[in-house]
């Protein structure tokens, strides 16, 4: 089994044979989760601590739901909460966590790499469910997964990543993973949404979607995250909506049979027209949720088995 | 005490040459003869060099004496060559008047054990909105006044601030960074910081403050000198503005000589600087520019924080790093890399930031205080943060391997490094 990591704090350590083995055994239990028994045990016995610094329900939803699928015994900690308020440092709630042995820490932080930090200083398995504008690993494998059903392979797709990039860890992990996996990768979005740098990363950048789209076998979408619209990046929604919201004549420059994805939650009528997202032709972001359980349960029977084969 | 060097490698920057030879001192200057009954130190080859001159160093008293006090900052200077410790204002109060000063210099001038010269804050609280008192400033003994990191981002201040200080001659050191661009930034633009998610500025915002500042000093005529110049971008401004004959400086840190923005790796907060770490193409015009004298002066940028303040979120974490030992065996990189030959590197080191102060050290010539250093440039050794004198061990060269070491340092003539040790009789300074 091609799997060596001891936790999964991004995509950018993965080797493309660890990708493929996390999307293998997905498959196995999405079978599982459209059966009419949901019960497995690759995870019984082991306590699973969900920790949340920033605001999330469905991918909370999900990490818990593959977790209880999987026999984990699973703990939601809502962070803003708890002792953070009262000046605790992450690390310092770590090692308290840690003392307490759980198994599986899925850590959500609004800081970039400080899910590596508290990963350096616990015992268990840590899986990022999203720090700052650096990576969201397992909303990267259920794109890929998605997207992998839909077209049949991962290579040689051209995939157009589009909206706010600047702001999207969920974009970062995107470009690691279909990079890794030779997918060419196509940057959409205004130039105060493109990172600095991002022309150097290996991929075309585009400001114009009809040129981003043109011929795109996959067309993901990125919520324009309105919080972080402190320093008007862009001029108004309405003009974001005209320009880069994907309406059914932007989506005609793509390829026939392109899928189009979002990561959730829609701002719908911002960046993507609701009639687009509800087309069950095209849209696939019904699946993308379907999919998210999955992958998780995947990567935490992974991460458990490791370890197991590390103890051991 | 009277000594005699005998057998050293002199490095002489007023000189601009090294050469072998003996050096003598006498009642704590440099003298062209040997005193009667000088004790001789045998060099044995190595190398003899004005104690360096390290301008922008933060001690943390008052305010944070956790992190270093002057005892142990002092220990370290000594430990690494460092005869002159410029101490930075930014400490908690600033450094905003005399009275301040007053009590700062008492403490450095009890604990310190080597030479302590110190800067004060350009404005109040460093809040950039009313000057301080600089002239009661200078004669309690303020070599200059600065606001450190904290830009004057209202020009009409800043404007006021270095007409006054011209009129009195008072050197004014700058922080340039355009305060805009670069607000909530923890690392530099580009291809790295944005993979890593990393809120970053551009480093033109390095040379947008850097051209505003020019702008006021040719306005003004007064003296200035940037604390540090870490990016490419910003060298033919400070060339030209030298060229057009303005009393402009400028500095760099050993940080951002030896080190660049992919030291970062997987969110160090050890290399959070600031200004950032930046790419290798600037690293490598800053050495050049060291190299050719357009930046006149390397320093420490010595900035001791504790495990808490570095133990977060990089985006959180405190930025600086402790300097004064390693600023030594780091610059001494350059000289092994090929870039930049001993005396050279001591004019940044010693001779430009004692002239730039008005400060006697920082020669060989006769009649200079004996500040020195002695010590093995090519001795290899692996750098261990907790052997550091700091209070602080916030070293970005943890593990890294190093050469060049101090054998000894001088301090007006009394060793102040290796420490006398009491067990041995007639060790003593």
């Amino acid at each position: 089994m091609a799997f060596r990591q001891n936790h999964l704090l991004g995509i950018e350590p993965l080797a493309p044979d660890e990708i493929t083995t996390i999307l293998d055994l997905a498959e196995t239990y999405v079978d599982l989760n459209r059966g009419p028994e949901k019960h497995a045990q690759a995870l019984k016995g082991l306590t699973q601590i969900n920790m949340f610094f920033e605001n999330s329900t469905r991918t909370q939803a999900s990490f818990e739901i593959a977790g209880l699928r999987l026999g984990a015994d699973v703990m939601n900690m809502a962070m803003q909460a708890s002792s953070i308020k009262k000046g605790e440092t992450l690390i310092d709630t770590a090692l308290t966590l840690n003392a307490m042995h759980p198994d599986l820490l899925v850590v959500r932080h609004p800081h970039s790499g400080a899910v590596n930090l508290l990963a350096e200083k616990v015992n268990a398995a840590v899986l990022n469910a999203g720090d700052g504008r650096h990576e969201h690993p397992t909303q990267a494998l259920l794109d890929a997964l998605t997207i992998r059903r839909a077209k049949g392979r991962l290579h040689r797709l051209t995939v157009a990543i589009c909206g706010d990039i600047a702001h999207s860890r969920v974009a970062r992990s995107n470009i690691w993973l279909l990079g890794k996996m030779e997918s060419r990768i196509r940057l959409v979005g205004p130039p105060t949404l493109i990172p600095s740098g991002a022309a150097d990363w290996g991929v075309e950048v585009h400001h114009d979607m009809a040129q981003g789209l043109a011929g795109a076998d996959v067309v993901m979408m990125l919520r324009l995250q309105r919080e972080r619209m402190d320093g008007g990046f862009i001029p108004s929604e309405r003009e974001y909506y005209h320009r880069y919201g994907l309406d059914a004549a932007k989506l005609g420059h793509a390829a026939p049979d392109a899928i189009v994805m979002h990561p959730g939650p829609m701002n719908r009528g911002v960046e993507i027209d609701g009639t687009i997202a509800d087309d069950i032709n095209r849209s696939v972001i019904q699946e993308q949720v379907e999919m998210g359980v999955a992958v998780r349960m995947a990567a935490m029977d992974l991460l458990a088995r490791h370890r197991r084969e590390m103890a051991a | 005490m009277d000594i005699t060097f005998r057998n050293a490698r002199l490095i002489d920057p007023e000189a601009g040459e090294e050469r072998a030879g003996d050096l003598f001192i006498a009642k704590g200057v440099i003298s062209d003869a040997a005193a009667d009954g000088a004790i001789e130190i045998d060099c044995r080859g190595k190398c003899l060099a004005p104690g360096i001159v390290d301008l922008g160093v933060k001690v943390s008293e008052p305010g944070e004496r956790h992190k270093e006090s002057f005892r142990s900052a002092g220990r370290a200077a000594a430990r690494g060559g460092v005869t002159t410790m410029v101490t930075r204002p930014d400490t908690t109060p600033a450094i905003d008047t005399p009275e301040v000063l007053e009590f700062v210099s008492r403490r450095a001038q009890a604990d310190a054990g080597v030479r302590v010269a110190h800067m004060a804050a350009l404005t109040k609280g460093r809040e950039g909105r009313e000057m301080v008192e600089i002239g009661f400033l200078m004669d309690a003994g303020a070599v200059a006044f600065t606001d450190c990191d904290a830009v004057v981002d209202d020009t009409r201040i800043l404007s006021r601030a270095l007409t006054y200080a011209k009129g009195l001659g008072a050197l004014v050191v700058g922080h340039v960074q355009e305060p805009g661009l670069s607000r909530g930034a923890a690392a530099t633009g580009g291809k790295f910081a944005s993979l890593k998610g990393l809120p970053a500025v551009s480093a033109m915002a390095e040379r947008m403050g850097l051209d505003r500042d020019i702008s006021l000093i040719e306005m003004t005529g007064a003296r200035y000198h940037v604390d540090q110049i870490t990016s490419a971008r910003a060298l033919p401004a400070l060339e030209r503005a030298k060229r057009n004959g303005l009393d402009i400086t400028a500095g760099v840190g050993i940080h951002h000589l030896t080190l660049n923005e992919f030291d970062l790796g997987d969110f160090k907060t050890f290399f959070k600087l600031k200004p950032p770490l930046r790419s290798e193409d600037d690293r490598l015009a800053a050495v050049e520019a060291v190299a050719s004298g357009l930046i006149d002066v390397i320093c420490s940028m010595h900035t001791p924080q504790d495990e808490e303040s570095k133990r977060l979120p990089f985006e959180e974490a405190a930025s600086g790093a402790v300097g004064l030992e390693t600023l030594l065996p780091a610059a001494m990189r350059l000289v092994h890399a090929g870039p930049l030959d001993l005396p050279t590197l001591w004019r940044a080191l010693s001779l430009n930031p004692a002239r730039r102060l008005g400060l006697s050290g920082g020669r060989l010539s006769p009649d200079a205080p004996a500040d020195l250093v002695l010590f093995d440039p090519d001795a290899p050794f692996v750098l261990d943060r907790s052997t550091l004198a700091s209070k602080s061990k916030n070293t970005p060269f943890d593990g890294a391997r190093m050469e060049g070491r101090v054998l000894g340092t001088w301090v007006g003539g009394t060793r102040v490094f290796p420490e006398p040790d009491p067990a041995v009789p007639g060790d003593h300074p």
